[in-house]
């Protein structure tokens, strides 16, 4: 049975006209991920930033003055307490009060002065222990920086060697530039199949189905032509993520927009298919949902490498990774938001993209039924 | 795109005067697990001819019409619709048809127009037809001041009716309709008739299904359908007729004890409780009747009121399903 544009388009305006008059899904197509990305983008960062420490300082001299002042104007620690017996240490760690405390022992400044090594010690609350290494790193880093200094100032001769590293992509190496660009996968891969995860279940629930499948449409008009709308609200959504990326996270966008909407569309093809695939065979709008959540939000966080590093995971889920859209995806954002790189580097996430549109919307068009029982 | 000759609706099928039946059952059946829905019915519906499909709830009703829509698939049998078989080809059906399922299945988030003009692209009806067949529909039914309302927002009459312009804007040649008059006010299931009767005036066959026999005069045949099986096919003055002996509608005092009496009588056919009217079917009334009487006069039973009436189709109807009962039951 050939195929008819004018019945596909027939159940594109429907199924626009109905998403037009439906509050919920307008809210759910447009809001949500606005407010996901706003959210999530400020909730999941790695950047520590002023984190409280208390400073007990047994030298009291223009050197261990100095370290302080290099704590504090690093912008990374904001000295909150300065202590006077080492006994408070506990207690404020134990309040809470403080993250860290910076202890410089009596004789600081006098070792430094004859060259020898002055120790400073940090003590580190370590509940949390990603943000207690990340702060002690930064702590480190400080301390080396201004023991570097001394050194050269006391020994103008001899020049140590410096290694000289330089960020590339993520300079400031600022963790929504490395979190948005995922994000942006990560919610349109949620939002689009939740989106149509209801539209199949909806026609049966409301007893129009069985007047559809009754009429001569085919099967491939309908699921294409319920797509489109989505689709059309997709690109929508992933514009205004990466405008809020740019513009709210100042994350820089340095790719080729047409290849973005491309790759997009492509992805988007994808997850809807997978939507609709959900919906054409659960045929209840809850249930479908709730499974189209779980099957795009679990492994687009955990397993697309958007938060953990997929490279170092056991070989399992490493294998199974490669079946998640998102990695793929997320790669091409990061790639074109950051690098600025084209298709010449991003063709195999293409292929991934091509590989996933046809398998979501084969899945779709195959689990369609125009038969009631 | 495509060229598939639907423009207008009426081609394909069988030639105008040719003598094959429009529908046409043969042993279809239909089982859900260890439920048999349809079981085995065979019958055929001549061109042009409004037949009826009556039966109780759950008597398979519904699942014939899904089958002859090509939206269920039957478990065994066949039927040709238009000619085309709907197992071998429940799609090529779909062109033929136009079904209403008994659920109001249109959107009703849509307007009564966009509805219409929907089911219009899907049989993709060309554009210079539409004005005018809309105008059509739009007279039969009454639903033109509504054209901009939400189809949810609609009466259950014009509910039914804008789902009767739905099926009706391809100009099917075959139209198949599950119980289109349940639960609709008077004046509107007078209204669908009068649609019904005009397309079966322009050649359109019209299958539709009922739950009560009110409406089965109207048919030019009626099937009875009782447990997934046709219990009786005929003309509906032929299955008055056939129904045999005379029919006697009796008021008695105490209608309970009167119905025992009647049933357990010699030369008694049939006796039905019709609110406090019971009717009696018996062989003559000359041999028979006196002696009922008196036998129901000495058990303490006034009778209040007696004539004689002509069998409705209601009494046929519960006649052959009591038959047919009787029939299995002795099986």
């Amino acid at each position: 049975m050939a195929l008819s544009a004018q019945r596909l388009w027939a159940i594109a305006r429907k199924e626009a006209i109905q998403l037009r008059r439906d509050l919920r899904s307008l809210g759910m197509a447009f809001v949500v991920p606005a407010f996901m990305i706003v959210f999530f983008g400020y909730v999941i960062s790695f950047d520590v930033k002023d984190i409280r420490i208390a400073v007990f300082d047994q030298d009291r001299t223009q050197r261990s003055r100095e370290l302080v002042q290099a704590f504090s104007a690093s912008g990374r620690f904001q000295v909150a307490e300065r202590l006077e017996r080492y006994g408070d240490i506990e207690p404020m760690l134990d309040a809470g009060a403080v993250r860290l405390a910076l202890v410089i022992p009596p004789g600081f400044q006098r070792d430094l002065g004859t060259g020898r090594t002055a120790t400073v010690q940090a003590a580190v609350d370590g509940a949390d222990a990603n943000t207690a290494s990340i702060a002690l790193n930064y702590a480190q880093a400080i301390v080396s920086a201004y023991s570097a200094g001394v050194l050269l100032r006391a020994t103008p001769r001899a020049s140590p060697v410096v290694a000289q590293a330089r960020v590339w992509y993520n300079e400031t190496l600022s963790s929504s530039n490395m979190i948005v660009p995922g994000l942006v996968a990560m919610i349109m891969m949620i939002i689009s199949a939740m989106l149509t995860a209801l539209t199949v279940a909806r026609e049966w629930e409301r007893g129009t189905m069985e007047q559809l499948a009754a009429t001569p449409v085919h099967p491939t008009e309908v699921i294409i032509g319920k797509l489109l709308p989505y689709l059309a609200i997709g690109l929508i959504d992933v514009s205004v993520a990466v405008f809020i990326g740019m513009f709210v996270f100042g994350v820089p966008f340095r790719g080729n927009p047409l290849l973005l909407v491309g790759m997009a569309t492509l992805f988007l093809f994808g997850t809807l298919g997978l939507g609709v695939f959900i919906s054409a065979t659960i045929k209840s709008q809850l249930l479908a949902t709730q499974i189209a959540m779980m099957a795009t939000y679990l492994p687009s966080l955990l397993l697309s490498g958007l938060m953990f590093d997929v490279a170092s995971m056991p070989w399992v889920l490493r294998i199974i990774s490669n079946a998640v859209p998102a990695k793929y995806f997320i790669v091409v954002l990061r790639g074109l938001f950051l690098k600025g790189v084209g298709f010449s580097v991003l063709w195999v996430q293409g292929v991934a993209m091509v590989i996933f549109a046809f398998v979501g919307v084969s899945l779709a068009i195959r689990a369609f039924r125009k038969e009631i029982a | 795109m495509t060229t598939e000759g639907q423009a207008d609706g009426r081609m394909g099928g069988w030639a105008d005067g040719d003598p094959r039946p429009a529908i046409s059952l043969r042993a279809l059946t239909r089982k859900f697990k260890d439920l048999t829905a349809v079981d085995g019915i065979s019958f055929d519906v001549q061109p042009g001819e409004l037949f009826g499909l009556v039966g109780p709830d759950g008597a398979g009703k519904t699942t014939t019409l899904r089958m002859l829509s090509g939206v269920l698939r039957p478990t065994s049998g066949d039927a040709l619709v238009g000619g085309t078989s709907v197992v071998r080809d429940p799609e090529g059906v779909k062109h033929r048809i136009a079904y209403m399922s008994q659920r109001f299945g249109l959107y009703t988030d849509l307007t009564v127009r966009e509805n219409i003009d929907f089911y219009a692209d899907l049989y993709r009806v060309p554009a210079a037809e539409r004005p005018a067949r809309l105008e059509r529909l739009y007279h039969f039914s009454a639903l033109g001041p509504f054209e901009n309302r939400l189809a949810g927002k609609l009466s259950g009459g014009m509910k039914q009716k804008l789902s009767l312009c739905c099926a009706l804007i391809h100009r099917p040649e075959i139209l198949l309709l599950d119980e289109p008059t349940f639960g609709v006010d008077p004046i509107s299931r007078r209204d669908l008739w009068l649609i019904l009767h005009e397309m079966v005036a322009e050649g359109v066959t019209v299958l539709v299904t009922m739950a009560y026999m009110d409406e089965a005069e109207r048919c030019d045949h009626v099937g009875l359908i009782n447990r997934g099986r046709i219990i009786a096919l005929d003309r509906p003055a032929a299955l008055q007729k056939n129904l045999g002996g005379h029919m006697l509608a009796v008021r008695p005092s105490n209608g309970r004890q009167a119905l025992d009496l009647l049933r357990a009588a010699p030369g008694v056919r049939r006796a039905a409780l019709f609110g406090d009217t019971i009717h009696v079917t018996i062989e003559s009334r000359e041999r028979d009747w006196p002696g009922l009487e008196a036998g129901l006069r000495n058990a303490g039973v006034d009778l209040l009121d007696v004539h004689e009436i002509e069998p409705g189709l209601e009494d046929v109807f519960i006649q052959q399903v009591a038959a047919a009962d009787a029939a299995e039951a002795a099986v």
